[in-house]
C-alpha cells in the first residue's frame, strides 16, 4: 500500500457549506491525517479519540448541546488538531475533556454512559472489558481462549521490539491479546461474543487475534449460536507480517463454513476500524452496524491523503458516509446496542433450520 | 542469456557491477564496429564475465533487492504471459455493476488443451498501459468483476489460475466509496465457496489485501522474485522509523521472500526464474511457470470437489498453527 508521509496542506475552513441535511458533515478543516488507525499507534493507544462534528451527533439521535449548534471558528481549529491523543486524557484523572465538543467532563459522568460524552454524545472508543459489560448481562460472561499469546515468529526487528511492544501492552490492559471472546446473555438471549479491543496493540489483527475470532465462529457453530463480533482496530498487524494478512482469510474461511451451516452472524464497527479487518471477516456478516461516528474504511484517511494529494471530502469515511454510500446496515448508538442486538438475535433463530431446508431443495 | 541490451539492467542499484560490465561489451562492441579492429575475442571473455556476474550478484540477493526485481520495469507482466503461454485468451469484461475495471484482467484461457478462467492483476507495459491500469492497483469493480468471473468459472466446471502482481488495492476517496473493504472481503469469503481448483501465483508484487482479494487457492504459487506482504516496505519503514529511506530493513524484517513464506506454510511452491530474474530471460520465466501450472492443474483436477474444498479451508484455517499451541472449541466447552 501507498505509505510515504508527506506533508498534507492545510485547506481554508472558510467556504464550509452549511448544510440542512442530516447526513451532511461539516468539512474539516484538514483531511483527519491524525485519525489513521495507523499502526504507529499501535504501540499505545491508551485513549484513542477522534474529532467529530455536529452531524454526527445529530445522527446519534441524541440532543445537541447549544455550544454544538454554534459552532466557533475556535473550536473549528481545535478539532483539526485532534489525533489519538495519548496524554491528554490521563488514566489517573477525575476530570477530562471531551475530544469533541471540549468541554471538561467528570470522568464518572463518562463512565456512567459508557464513554459517550454526556454534553455532544461523542462515543469515545471503549476498552473490551468496558464493552462486554456494556453488552452482556451481569454475571453471564464466561471467556474462553483468554491465555493465548502472542509470538514473535518474523524475530520482527531487532529480536525484542516486537515482544515489548506486546509486553507493554499486556501490562496495560490485563489481558493476553487484543481479541476477548466467550459467551453470556444479551437480555437473556445466549450468544457468542467476540471483542476486539483497541487498547491492545490498536486491536491489530496477528495470528492470534485470527485464531481467536475462527475459534468464536466455531464455538457459535457449535453451540448453534449467533456470534456478535464488535471491532476497533487499525487493521492487521505489521510485526507478524504475512501471517497477519493471513488472518484475513482464516478468519473468512470459519465465517464461509458458518454461513453453509445456517450460522448468524452480527459485527459492529466502532471507531475506528480498517484495513485488514474491514476487509475481511468483519464486513461479511450478515448484519453490519456501526457506532455513530465511528470511523470505517479500508485505506486510513492518511494513507488516501498522501496518494491522491488531496483533501477528503467531508466526513469522509464515518458511518454516516459509509451508510449513505450503502456498505452499512444501520447505525445504532451505545445506549440502544444491547436492545438491538436483543432484538436482531431474535430474527435470526431461523437461520439453522432455513440452511437445512436449502440444502434439502433442488 | 544476458545477451539483451535493452535495458534489461537498468535502474537496480545492486546490479551495478553488472551495467559495468554491459557497457563495457557495448563500448567495444561500438569499437569494433568503427575501426573493424577484431576485438572479439575480448568481447566474448567479457560476455563470459557477464554470465558470472550476473549469477553471483543474483545468488546473493536482499529481501529489499528482490523487491526492486519484483517491480522491473521490464518484468514480464500480465499481459506477456498471456501473449506468450496461452494458446486463446478471450477477455471477458466488467463487473456488470460498475464498470470495468483495467488493473485486473479477467477471461477464458486454454493453454496445451487445459482450459480455465484467467483472472489477473495488470500492470502494463509503457506509461500509456501503466497509467491505463492504475499501477495495478485494482477498484471495487475490478474485485467484484473478478468474484463474477469465478462464479462463472465454478458453474462451468473451469479451474481457475489467478495472477497476482500489485503494489495494493488502491487507497483513493472513489475506492473507498464503492467499498473497496467490502469487494475484497466478499472475494476473499466467496472464494472458500467457489468448487474448482484454483491456482494463485504471485508474479510481482503480492501487495497486502489488494492480493489476497484474488488471492485465496488450492495451490498458493510466487515466482522466486516476487514478493508478498502486509504491508509495502516503504510503509512499515514509514511506521517503524518515520524514514522511508530505511525500506531495506523494513523488507529484511516482513519476511516477504518466497523462502521465508515457504517456510512460514503461507506459499505452497516457489517457481524458480532464469538466472538473473524473469526480465532478463523472459522465455525461460514463461515455460517455467506454464510448467507450474499445468503440473498444478492436473494435481488438482484429480481430486474430488468436495474434498478440494475441505483441504482449501483447512489450508487457511490451519495457517499459524504450530503443534499444540492453540486450543480448539472442545477445549472452551471444557472449562
Ligand atoms: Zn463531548
Amino acid at each position: 500500500m501507498t505509505s510515504e508521509k508527506t506533508q498534507i496542506k492545510t485547506v481554508a475552513p472558510e467556504s464550509a457549506p452549511k448544510r440542512e441535511n442530516q447526513g451532511e458533515v461539516e468539512p474539516l478543516r484538514v483531511p483527519p491525517l491524525d485519525l489513521s488507525p495507523d499502526p504507529a499507534d499501535q504501540d499505545d493507544p491508551s485513549e484513542p479519540s477522534m474529532s467529530k462534528n455536529k452531524s454526527d451527533d445529530n445522527q446519534s439521535r441524541s440532543e445537541p448541546s447549544p455550544d454544538q449548534v454554534e459552532d466557533g471558528g475556535e473550536k473549528r481549529g481545535r478539532l483539526s488538531r485532534l489525533r489519538f491523543s495519548k496524554k491528554r486524557d490521563m488514566p489517573g484523572g477525575l476530570w477530562l475533556r471531551c475530544e469533541s465538543c471540549s468541554k471538561t467532563i467528570y470522568r464518572k459522568d463518562l463512565d456512567d454512559k459508557v464513554r459517550v460524552c454526556p454534553a455532544c454524545s461523542f462515543h469515545f472508543t471503549l476498552p473490551g472489558k468496558q464493552r462486554v459489560a456494556s453488552i452482556l448481562d451481569e454475571g453471564t460472561w464466561k471467556e474462553s481462549f483468554g491465555n493465548i499469546e502472542a509470538l514473535d515468529r518474523l524475530e520482527f526487528v531487532e529480536n525484542a521490539a516486537y515482544c515489548d511492544k506486546i509486553d507493554r501492552a499486556v501490562k496495560r490492559t490485563g489481558q493476553k491479546e487484543a481479541f476477548l471472546v466467550g459467551t453470556g446473555r444479551v437480555e437473556g438471549r445466549e450468544i457468542v461474543l467476540g471483542v476486539l479491543d483497541f487498547s491492545f496493540m490498536g486491536g491489530s489483527m496477528g495470528e492470534v487475534v485470527g485464531e481467536k475470532i475462527s475459534l468464536a465462529i466455531e464455538i457459535a457453530e457449535e453451540r448453534n449460536l449467533p456470534v456478535v463480533l464488535f471491532t476497533s482496530s487499525g487493521g492487521a498487524r505489521m510485526h507478524e507480517g504475512a501471517l497477519s494478512l493471513m488472518q484475513m482469510a482464516k478468519t473468512s474461511a470459519s465465517l464461509a463454513r458458518f454461513n453453509k451451516r445456517g450460522g448468524f452472524s452480527i459485527c459492529v464497527m466502532t471507531h475506528p476500524t480498517t484495513g485488514g479487518v474491514t476487509a475481511s471477516f468483519a464486513s461479511v456478516c450478515d448484519i453490519i452496524l456501526a457506532e455513530p461516528g465511528a470511523l470505517i474504511g479500508f485505506a486510513g484517511p492518511r494513507v488516501i491523503a498522501t496518494t491522491i494529494k488531496q483533501e477528503l471530502p467531508p466526513g469522509f469515511q464515518r458511518a454516516e458516509f459509509l451508510i449513505q454510500k450503502g456498505m452499512l446496515d444501520a447505525i445504532v448508538p451505545r445506549n440502544e446496542m444491547r436492545r438491538r442486538i436483543a432484538s436482531l438475535v431474535d430474527f435470526g433463530q431461523g437461520a439453522r433450520a432455513a440452511a437445512k431446508a436449502k440444502r434439502e431443495l433442488i | 542469456m544476458s545477451k539483451s541490451k535493452n535495458g534489461s539492467s537498468s535502474g537496480l542499484p545492486f546490479e551495478a557491477p553488472i551495467r559495468e560490465i554491459e557497457d563495457r561489451i557495448a563500448e567495444l562492441e561500438s569499437l569494433s564496429a568503427s575501426t573493424r579492429l577484431d576485438i572479439s575475442s575480448e568481447i566474448e571473455a567479457l560476455r563470459a564475465r557477464l554470465e558470472s556476474q550476473v549469477e553471483s550478484t543474483y545468488s546473493d540477493l536482499s529481501a529489499w533487492d528482490r523487491v526492486t526485481v519484483a517491480r522491473h520495469p521490464m518484468r514480464p507482466v500480465t499481459s506477456d504471459y498471456i501473449t506468450e503461454m496461452l494458446d486463446e485468451f478471450f477477455e471477458l469484461h466488467g463487473d456488470k455493476y460498475y464498470g470495468d475495471d483495467r488493473a485486473l484482467v479477467t477471461g477464458l484461457a486454454s493453454m496445451e488443451g487445459r482450459k480455465f478462467m484467467l483472472v489477473a492483476h495488470r500492470k502494463g507495459r509503457n506509461t500509456a498501459e501503466r497509467v491505463e491500469c492504475n499501477f495495478g492497483c485494482a477498484h471495487p469493480e475490478g474485485y467484484r468483476k473478478a468474484m463474477r468471473k469465478m462464479k462463472l468459472a465454478a458453474k462451468l466446471g473451469l479451474p481457475i489460475v489467478t495472477l497476482i502482481n500489485t503494489p495494493g488495492a488502491y487507497p483513493g476517496i472513489a475506492a473507498e466509496e464503492r467499498g473497496q473493504a467490502m469487494a475484497i472481503a466478499e472475494n476473499i469469503l466467496g472464494m472458500f465457496d467457489i468448487a474448482v481448483p484454483i491456482i494463485c501465483v504471485i508474479i510481482g508484487e503480492g501487495g497486502s489485501g489488494g492480493a489476497l482479494g484474488i488471492g485465496i487457492g488450492d495451490r498458493v504459487l510466487m515466482m522466486e522474485y516476487a514478493y508478498y506482504s502486509v504491508i509495502s516496505p516503504e510503509g512499515c519503514a514509514a511506521i517503524l522509523w518515520k524514514d522511508g529511506e530505511r525500506s531495506p530493513d523494513a523488507a529484511e524484517a516482513l519476511k516477504l521472500t518466497a523462502d521465508s513464506l515457504i517456510s512460514l506454510g503461507i506459499v505452497d511452491e516457489m517457481i524458480p526464474e532464469p538466472t538473473g530474474g524473469a526480465h532478463r530471460n523472459p522465455a525461460i520465466a514463461t515455460a517455467s511457470l506454464k510448467e507450474a501450472l499445468l503440473r498444478n492443474l492436473d494435481e488438482l483436477s484429480a481430486i474430488p470437489l468436495q474434498e478440494l474444498l475441505d483441504t482449501r479451508f483447512e489450508k487457511f484455517r490451519k495457517i499459524s498453527h504450530i503443534e499444540g499451541r492453540f486450543p480448539t472449541v472442545a477445549d472452551a466447552a471444557a472449562s
